[in-house]
């Protein structure tokens, strides 16, 4: 059995709205090489509509198609409606994702709300200044997952899978 | 129809018909329990006898020196834990490498938590162990070294002969994880000097599921699996007399093709290797540039994912390996790539490509050809392809 779903594969291997925008309205960044994925929105904002969405991402293939199926999702939606596409309904636009790569390869969402962090914030400081922080990131949720049975870890620490009873090491 | 290219011969290799012809009967009609005296055990007896002298042959070892087992890991498991535990009057202390295979580092692991302590000597960047490190590591109550031969990930061959020097000088075992080795390239123990030594079937065109240890005559072991006396008491359990058959056929003809075996691998690696840089920059070769696997090319491309590259090739009917965090199931970068200095970020790039005897010239030509336009066009997705551009323009 592929380890991806159709959809997934058609987005990776057909990824929609990569790139750069050039003086894009907000830029998000989130994840980093060393954990695998790192994603980078660009926005640009018409009548708080997200007019254009590109992005750029360095990841395996679910972190590709995600970025892509986010891009989709959000072009012509109102900057509200894009604050509310959660991780989970990414992932089931894409008829899902590998439980252990849920959370490291789905950063797509939270990357595009801080470029629409990013692009308020640059409102609030008036137009012609330059916006001089980055907004905050988001609290990042840790999840781990057992790599024997896949199932969410209560605790990131713990020996033991509470589910398989596999002993983590 | 789309070109097919299996360029995965360290994960596993295909089954020579030759061996599975060897096989059949004992799929079908020879199908005894080779530990019964009535006739239907004696033929199955016999072929895995003869089995053992092939597996002994291929490593120049004794016929009673072979214990057959379920596979590399069980080898590795059965002599990691197996000889320690035998000694552990005389001390609780090993010595293993930080590049060892999973089957030795957490046979290690185990051990710790039996009350065993464990040192791991370091590699250098190119996945060598330094002999005088494993000297430096040993102690008076040091019991067992286990280094392997060649690494699979990278290809890097180990000085296992000057190791085992060392080791006979201080009078501890040495056992050598010979998985990625056997079959491949020469091996005589006595050579090596070795006192044990792993091997799998799957690795050079022998059946799944099927590995052997040697080691050495008077060597004490303490048995993994008790039960009945098969293997002379070290493997107990109902031989898997089909794919014992099929490990000494793969392993008598290995021996007879070994040579003009290599000069084919190591013609397709050179080329490979050779013209990579040629048709893609920022590429970094992973593992000894001489001192490595015949078939064995490895290396990491810089601001790319390797499981994305993976996917890519895949769809283009080239099958290769990554040791890349998301290519693995705990999602944890190679330990491999991290013992040998590489950071995180371009170990994501680990990229592996491993030649067996059905590859052809036209295979690497293959690679060459699909391999440049995939790695460009994940780097034009990639934003630290984007931010490195940018400042690298910045300079000029």
């Amino acid at each position: 059995m592929p380890i991806y779903s159709q959809k997934v594969m058609d987005h990776f291997m057909n990824p929609r709205n990569v790139g750069e925008i050039e003086n894009p309205d907000g830029v998000g960044e989130e994840g980093n090489p060393v954990c695998g994925d790192m994603m980078t929105f660009y926005i640009k904002v018409k009548d708080n509509r997200l007019e254009d969405v590109k992005f750029q991402t360095f990841g395996c293939g679910a972190a590709i198609a995600v970025s892509s199926m986010v891009s989709e999702m959000a072009k012509g939606k109102t900057l509200e409606e894009v604050m509310k596409i959660t991780p989970q309904l990414v992932a089931d636009e894409l008829e899902g994702l590998p439980k252990n790569k849920f959370h490291c390869s789905n950063l797509g969402a939270q990357a595009l709300h801080k470029a629409i962090d990013n692009y308020l914030s640059k409102q609030q400081k008036g137009a012609g200044e330059e916006a001089a922080t980055a907004p905050k990131p988001h609290e990042e949720i840790k999840h781990v997952h057992c790599p024997f049975c896949d199932s969410e870890l209560m605790d990131e620490d713990s020996p033991f899978c509470q589910a398989c009873h596999a002993e983590i090491r | 129809m789309m070109r097919k290219v299996y360029l995965d011969h360290a994960a596993t290799t295909p089954l020579l018909p030759e061996v599975r012809e060897a096989m059949m009967p004992f799929l079908g009609e020879v199908f005894g329990n080779p530990s019964c005296l009535h006739e239907w055990g004696d033929l199955p007896r016999a072929a895995i006898e003869e089995a053992r002298e092939q597996v002994a042959g291929l490593v120049g070892g004794r016929l009673e020196e072979i214990i057959f087992t379920g596979s590399g890991s069980e080898s590795n498991n059965l002599a990691v834990k197996g000889l320690a535990l035998a000694q552990q009057s005389k001390g609780k202390h090993i010595v293993v490498s930080a590049i060892e295979h999973f089957s030795v580092l957490h046979s290690a692991q185990t051990l710790e938590k039996w009350g065993f302590e464990v040192s791991q000597v370091p590699v250098d960047r190119y996945g060598v162990v330094d002999p005088e490190d494993v000297r430096k590591a040993l102690r008076k109550d040091t019991v067992l070294v286990s280094i392997m031969h060649a690494n699979s990930e990278v290809g890097t061959i180990e000085p296992v002969r000057e190791i085992a020097r060392i080791t006979r000088e201080h009078n501890v075992l040495f056992h050598t994880d010979a998985v990625a080795v056997a079959g491949t390239i020469p091996i005589n123990v006595a050579e090596l000097g070795v006192d044990a030594l792993s091997l799998a079937g799957n690795q050079f065109y022998g059946p799944k599921g099927v590995g052997a240890l040697w080691l050495r005559k008077g060597t004490r072991i303490m048995p993994l699996i008790d039960g009945g006396i098969q293997e002379g008491g070290r493997r107990a359990g109902t031989e898997n007399v089909p794919a014992i058959v099929g490990l000494g056929k793969a392993a008598e003809l290995a021996a007879a093709s070994m040579s003009s075996r290599i000069e084919h691998l190591t013609g397709l690696r050179d080329r490979l290797l050779a013209e990579l840089p040629a048709k893609i920059d920022h590429v970094v070769v992973t593992g000894h540039p001489g001192n490595r696997l015949p078939g064995h090319t490895s290396f990491c491309v810089e601001f790319i994912e390797g499981e994305a590259m993976l996917m890519l090739l895949n769809s283009q009917g080239i099958a290769v390996s990554s040791g890349s965090a998301c290519t693995s199931r705990a999602l944890k970068a190679s330990h491999v790539l991290i013992a040998m200095g590489l950071s995180h970020e371009i170990a994501q790039g680990s990229l592996l490509l491993s030649f067996g005897s059905g590859n052809s010239m036209e295979d690497v030509d293959y690679v060459l050809e699909v391999l440049p336009p995939v790695i460009s066009r994940l780097r034009q997705m990639s934003p630290l392809y984007a931010k490195f551009t940018k400042a690298s323009k910045g300079v000029k």
